[in-house]
């Protein structure tokens, strides 16, 4: 075992590497590239006995990887953003072929306006595809998350590809120390994919994608994919176990920190979690009972194992660094279900939108937040959602729509002469 | 064996938080990379990252190191820094490029060029320390200012022992060859040399204590009609108004007696419309606008432009306003 600085890119490629892949299909996307220029790099060294394909398009890249699971090997492929809704099509349809492979996602905000820095509505488009998803703080955990997506996504039981998520350049392009386990370690942990029935040949043609005529046939085929994921949560279970025997490293499906006795949580994913931790530490010391709450897996669902981590928390802040127009933060409506009617659960869910395009959250922003929570929980008030965004934030798009709308002006008075 | 507690480490101590500014090209990220190498095999935990967009060699970028005893939480752009690091002294000026922010009294300045501290503090009216770094020629494969950044850097956090340092430098370098791994080497090694007046003048940052940090000025946003709030931009007028002229290193200059006014030909090649035939069919060079890419240089049939390192070139790099 070995303690190097990787970037977020350079874990996930390393989990691939550790995980002995066959087959990863590729297309190049900003902050993700890095992942399968690392992998070609290896595969020319000889280092990675894998073959690295580059696909024309997304699209492509996500039906080549299922196609390809579909045989029988192991596949890891990795996009970000704009190239996951391009191959958001194939993204639904392949998990239902059972064929299960690892994408790794590293999240950028999504157009319009575009932009190169991180936030989850990406990643939260896929949230209905039957993908399984592992949401990351760190790269050690990108490289661990790697290892137990294809030890759970594989399981004869569930067979379905998994999605691990990172931040883009909160940890895509961040190095941080990350223990590299041994391969005999993975080894031991992770053995080569027992296909079974999973077996697609050109010599023995088989329609992965049937067409059904009739409602019965459909809805037959889509529960079972459900039931597949919700039945995943006790396997990923299963794996967290092993992989710590394996390598000594605790990967709970969600992870509670300082919660035992807290009377106010965060509830939050990503790397916006060690930010989350020092906050939580800062208030503890002047006199705040406050705790995280950070799903590592969103789907499934880990909502029994959420609502213990808050039983007796009197308020949650949920921080959502993602949008759904017209509804507000993805995870905060997520909590509400899987909390609703749960004997001991908080009295306050307060919507904090935070994070978005990469925004920075701010200690006395995390400060400010557990106050407004605790002050909704004491009182049974629960105030709107609220933005963080500042003053001098918006001063600044002020100046460039001062810009913008002298150029329209200029350009109407140029179109007239 | 390890909890995830024990995984993401307690409560954070100190921090050596440091800045690196300066230009696509320059090795900003190699030398923050060296840097944090350096930290590391010091035994320190570390957290280092570039920040860059959609720009090109020349223009403004950051790089960014956090080092301390405890694993590091925060993560993602340094405003309160205890030491800046410019790998160009022109970027100070440039206010996008942010070289000053949140500089505080005990912050530390270290500016790689030929300027005196002396006229830095006067100009820029700071109080804390400012050490000045000469800059480095050119050499065989190696971007010259982020080697000697990260060798100046370290000597002046002075946690970071030559060995430490050389043995970061080969590391990181390695990709680029062995001649450019001697060239770094001998760069930063000289520039920790030149820093022994200044050795460990950089101090830790404490952690900040949350009772004395002021309240955010959070405003709800005004919901406003698409005609104020599609982000529209007008091509032909925000190409004008962005000064892509401070992305450059080198500037083209004409010599007008070589020139055989076909300035048609480096116009067209131009890939910013950034020459235009002026008086006398002589091409007219918009320095505002022109990144330096120099392909004009290339193509003039009889060599009358040439290349001039924008520290030699007469003239502002933009026109005034």
């Amino acid at each position: 075992m070995s303690r190097r600085l990787l970037t977020g890119n350079a874990a996930a490629a390393w989990g691939a590497r550790l995980a002995r892949i066959d087959y990863a299909p590729a297309f190049p996307i900003t902050p993700q590239t890095e992942i399968l220029e690392a992998l070609g790099g290896w595969i020319e060294a000889g280092e990675l006995d894998a073959k690295l394909v580059l696909l024309e398009s997304e699209h492509s890249m996500i039906a080549a990887a299922g196609a390809a699971a579909a045989t029988g090997v192991r596949v890891f492929t990795a996009t970000s953003s704009q190239g996951l809704l391009y191959g958001m099509e194939m993204v639904f349809t392949v998990s239902g072929w059972r064929a299960p492979f690892v994408l790794v996602n590293v999240s950028r905000g999504l157009a319009t306006p575009i932009t190169l820095e991180p936030d989850h509505t990406d990643v939260l488009a896929a949230r209905d595809s039957g993908f399984l998803q592992i949401h990351c703080a760190t790269s050690q955990e990108v490289l661990d998350s790697v290892l137990l997506a294809y030890r759970f996504g594989e399981d004869p039981r569930v067979r379905l590809p998994v999605i691990v998520n990172l931040d883009g350049f909160h940890l895509s392009f961040t190095r941080e120390p990350v223990e590299i386990p041994t391969p005999e370690a993975v080894d031991a942990f992770l053995p080569p994919f027992d296909a079974g029935a999973v077996r697609f040949r050109a010599s023995h043609p088989v329609s992965q994608a049937v067409a059904v005529l009739g409602s019965g046939p459909y809805s037959y085929f889509r529960y079972e994919t459900h039931l597949a994921a919700q039945g995943a949560l006790c396997v990923y279970d299963e794996a967290a176990a092993a992989f710590a025997r394996a390598c000594g490293r605790e990967w709970p499906a969600v992870e509670a920190y300082r919660c035992d006795d807290a009377e106010l949580a965060f509830f939050l994913i990503g790397s916006l979690a060690t930010r989350a931790r020092d906050a939580v530490d800062r208030l503890r010391e002047a006199g705040v009972r406050a705790g995280l709450v950070r799903p590592r897996l969103l789907r499934p669902y880990p909502a029994a194992a959420i609502a213990r981590a808050l039983e007796g928390v009197l308020a949650v802040a949920v921080v959502d660094q993602n949008l759904s127009m017209g509804k507000g933060g993805v995870l905060h409506a997520e909590l509400a279900s899987a909390l609703w009617g749960a004997p001991g659960a908080p009295r306050a869910l307060v919507s904090f939108i935070g994070g978005l395009g990469g925004r920075s959250v701010t200690l006395e922003e995390f400060r400010e937040m557990a106050e407004i929570a605790l002050r909704a929980g004491r009182e049974g008030r629960t105030p709107p959602p609220r933005l963080l965004y500042t003053a001098e934030e918006l001063r600044e798009v002020r100046k460039l729509q001062a810009i913008a709308h002298g150029e329209r002006a200029a350009l109407a008075t140029e179109g007239r002469s | 064996m390890a909890s995830l507690v024990d995984l993401l480490g307690a409560s954070a101590g100190n921090v050596f938080r440091i800045r690196f500014h300066g230009r696509g090209g320059q090795g900003i990220k190699l030398g923050a990379r060296a840097l944090g190498s350096a930290f590391f095999a010091e035994g320190f935990e570390v957290q280092d990252a570039p920040r860059y967009g959609a720009e090109r060699r020349g223009a403004p970028i950051a790089a960014y190191v956090r080092a301390g005893r405890a694993p590091i939480h925060e993560r993602g752009p340094i405003r309160e820094a205890d030491l800046v690091v410019v790998a160009d002294e022109s970027l100070i000026p440039v206010a996008t490029a942010g070289v000053l922010e949140g500089i505080a009294p005990a912050s530390v300045l270290l500016v790689n060029g030929l300027t005196s501290a002396e006229t830095w503090r006067e100009r820029l009216r700071l109080r804390g320390p400012i050490a000045t770094l000469p800059p480095a020629p050119a050499s065989a494969g190696a971007p010259p200012a982020g080697s000697a950044c990260a060798g100046a850097a370290a000597r002046l956090v002075g946690a970071i022992s030559r060995a430490a340092l050389e043995g970061a430098l080969r590391e990181e370098v390695a990709p680029l060859g062995a001649r450019a791994v001697e060239a770094s080497v001998a760069l930063a090694l000289h520039a920790f040399d030149l820093m022994a007046p200044h050795a460990g003048s950089v101090v830790e940052g404490e952690a900040p204590r949350l009772a004395a940090l002021p309240s955010p000025n959070w405003i709800d946003l005004p919901r406003e009609l698409p005609d104020v709030a599609a982000p529209d931009v007008f091509a032909s007028a925000t190409s004008v108004e962005v000064r892509t002229g401070l992305w450059r290193t080198a500037r083209p200059v004409l010599d007008p007696d070589r020139c055989h006014r076909c300035s048609w030909i480096c116009s067209s090649f131009c890939p910013d419309g950034a020459i235009s035939a002026g008086a006398e069919g002589l091409p007219a060079f918009d320095y505002d606008h022109c990144k330096g890419c120099l392909v004009c240089v290339a193509v003039c049939p009889s060599h009358a432009i040439r290349a001039v390192a924008e520290a030699d070139a007469e003239g502002p790099r933009e026109a005034a306003r």
